[in-house]
């Protein structure tokens, strides 16, 4: 036993482990305080259709935290691309490759400009990203006018409509499935790539990175790029859904998402993190209001409950931390 | 006959109106270690960032093996053969030494993912063979974290080594160190010319920089003030000069 706790694997993986288990308790629970929910099909796929919404961009987000820097400015991405690609969408009679064209490239674009405020102007991301929080939003409402786009007649039975959110088997969300896929394309890239090895050494320090030749700036601004692009593509999976745009779509995703990252594992002080920790961090933020029901508890124990999970979440993790130093 | 394998010619650099580097003028041989001397702020650092890359001069010249060259990277420097050992070490802490070592200059497949498997495979051989490194409690998944001063040097010299570089500068490498693990990074200058490499070696301590080196170059405040070869003279005569340009004010005097 003990040389299975001082094992390689175990040592290496203590974050990933520590998050699972978290998770396991927390679902062991649901299942024993709500057995005639969790033991049934409909709650999961309620979890499978709704998740994949933040946790893309939270699998996303994942590689700007690890860079030591922070993106508040996504919520209002996704409501900028969400309303591009609705308009052009209805514009062009539902010309898919057009409207999904413009969309992920504005969402690139405006990630362009927060890596550009945070490299060339050196703002903190923090700063500059509340900025284009406010800008984004506010190009939404002057633009829709404070009203929606309908997207139904053009999209609605169509086959990118099947491709993006259809139920496969009549069971599994297409969503679900695109999330999975992007989880481990992100995790492959996130350790394996030159990109997700560079994205580690500027967030663990950025004096020793340049030195090292790798091009700091370059790094975060296609980090900041990703999440713009990241954020467009969740939006689209959202309109999609909901076969509607609203001028506020978006905006109640920044703490779940930056919650599921941290309650991940990934290390606000950059330079650590984990795509499986941020996946089980969606899995256990993307359950905890249904489950709080389910339990039988009233929707007031929701954010305390999901304060309590946070919270405890970054102690266990600081203090692992600490024992390795 | 001496081969030329750096020159700079006339290097001035500036930080917004604050003149680091003027008017630099230093040439360094193949298989020649040339140790730069000089009192804080007198632009050591700043000058090796400019031969490495890091800083662009403001202007001036830099000739490498013969030919100009305009450093505007990192990266550059290093495929051109001119490799930094850094104060800092420039180590990540968190990460694991088959990711550091070769950090900026990974072995990777056409679509940009590591080779992690021969990564993995010649970081041990830098650990074993060019460091040698033999306590089984630093493997090649052991991170930046957990190793001493000495250690961090050795990676960095290893590195260095490894990618077999003709130019090797080390900024203040026996800084922090114990007397045993000040030994062996002297060893390693001494080494180098063997292997016919060139250093340029910063330190404070004139003991260590006058075994190691064959010309000594004294910065103060920006300026090349006095160059003087090995048997010009003697360790002794060496730390009387320093003395005496503390005492004529051309050296700014720590209070």
């Amino acid at each position: 036993m003990n040389n299975f706790l001082n094992s390689y694997f175990i040592k290496t993986h203590r974050l990933e482990i520590s998050i699972t288990i978290i998770a396991v308790v927390l679902f062991l629970i649901y299942f024993l305080g709500a057995p005639h929910v969790f033991t049934r099909f409909p709650i999961y796929r309620a979890f499978m259709q709704s998740m994949p919404f933040f946790g893309i961009i939270a699998i996303s987000a994942t590689f700007v935290v690890t860079l030591g820097e922070i993106d508040l400015s996504f919520p209002s991405i996704v409501g900028i691309t969400s309303l591009t690609f609705g308009m052009v969408l209805t514009a062009t009679d539902g010309n898919f490759f057009i409207a999904f064209a413009l969309a992920t490239a504005l969402g690139m674009f405006a990630g362009l400009i927060n890596g550009l405020l945070v490299t060339k102007i050196g703002i903190p991301s923090i700063v500059a990203t509340i900025g284009t929080l406010f800008f984004w939003r506010g190009l939404v409402n002057v633009i829709s006018q404070g009203s929606g786009v309908a997207i139904v007649d053009v999209a609605d039975g169509t086959w990118h409509h099947t491709l993006f959110v259809e139920k496969l088997f009549n069971k599994i969300p297409a969503q679900f499935i695109w999330f999975i896929v992007l989880t481990g394309l992100m995790q492959w890239v996130y350790r394996y790539h030159k990109f997700g090895n560079h994205i580690h050494f500027v967030g663990d320090n950025k004096a020793s990175s340049q030195m090292m030749g790798i091009n700091v700036d370059n790094v975060k601004i296609i980090a900041f790029v990703q999440l713009g692009f990241f954020s467009a593509f969740a939006g689209i999976f959202t309109m999609y859904e909901m076969l509607y745009f609203w001028p506020t779509q978006g905006s109640g995703l920044m703490l779940t998402t930056l919650a599921a990252v941290f309650v991940g594992g990934t290390s606000v002080f950059g330079g650590k993190g984990t795509i499986f920790g941020t996946f089980i961090g969606v899995l256990i933020i993307g359950s905890l209001e249904s489950g709080i029901v389910a339990l039988g508890l009233s929707g007031f124990y929701v954010q305390f409950i999901n304060g309590l999970m946070i919270t405890s979440a970054v102690t266990i993790y600081a203090l692992i931390q600490r024992k390795k130093t | 006959m001496t081969e030329e394998l750096l020159q700079l010619k006339n290097i001035y650099k500036n930080f917004g109106n604050v003149k680091v580097l003027k008017d630099v003028n230093i040439k360094i041989n193949k298989g020649e270690v040339v140790a730069l001397i000089g009192d804080n702020g007198a632009g050591k650092s700043t000058l090796i960032k400019v031969i490495t890359g890091v800083h662009r001069p403001t202007s001036g010249q830099v000739f490498f093996k013969s030919e100009e060259v305009v450093m505007k990277s990192v990266a550059q420097s290093r495929k051109m053969g001119i490799e930094a050992v850094y104060q800092e070490r420039a180590l990540c802490d968190q990460q694991e030494l088959w990711r550091n070592i070769f950090a900026g200059r990974e072995i990777t497949n056409s679509l940009g993912f590591l080779d992690i498997k021969k990564q993995r495979k010649e970081a041990e051989k830098i650990l074993r063979d060019y460091i040698g490194f033999t306590s089984k409690a630093i493997t090649v998944d052991s991170t930046v974290m957990g190793l001493s001063g000495g250690e961090k040097q050795g990676v960095a010299f290893g590195r260095s080594l490894y990618f077999d570089s003709d130019l090797i500068v080390l900024d203040e490498p026996t800084m922090g160190l114990s007397i045993q693990e000040t030994e062996k990074v002297l060893n390693f200058v001494k080494g180098l010319k063997k292997k016919n490499k060139s250093a340029i070696f910063i330190d404070h301590n004139i003991i260590h920089v006058y075994g190691a080196a064959d010309r000594f170059i004294i910065l103060d405040r920006g300026e090349v003030v006095e160059e003087f070869n090995k048997d010009e003279i003697s360790r002794e005569a060496l730390v009387q000069k320093m003395i005496q340009l503390h005492e004529s004010g051309k050296i700014k005097v720590e209070a």
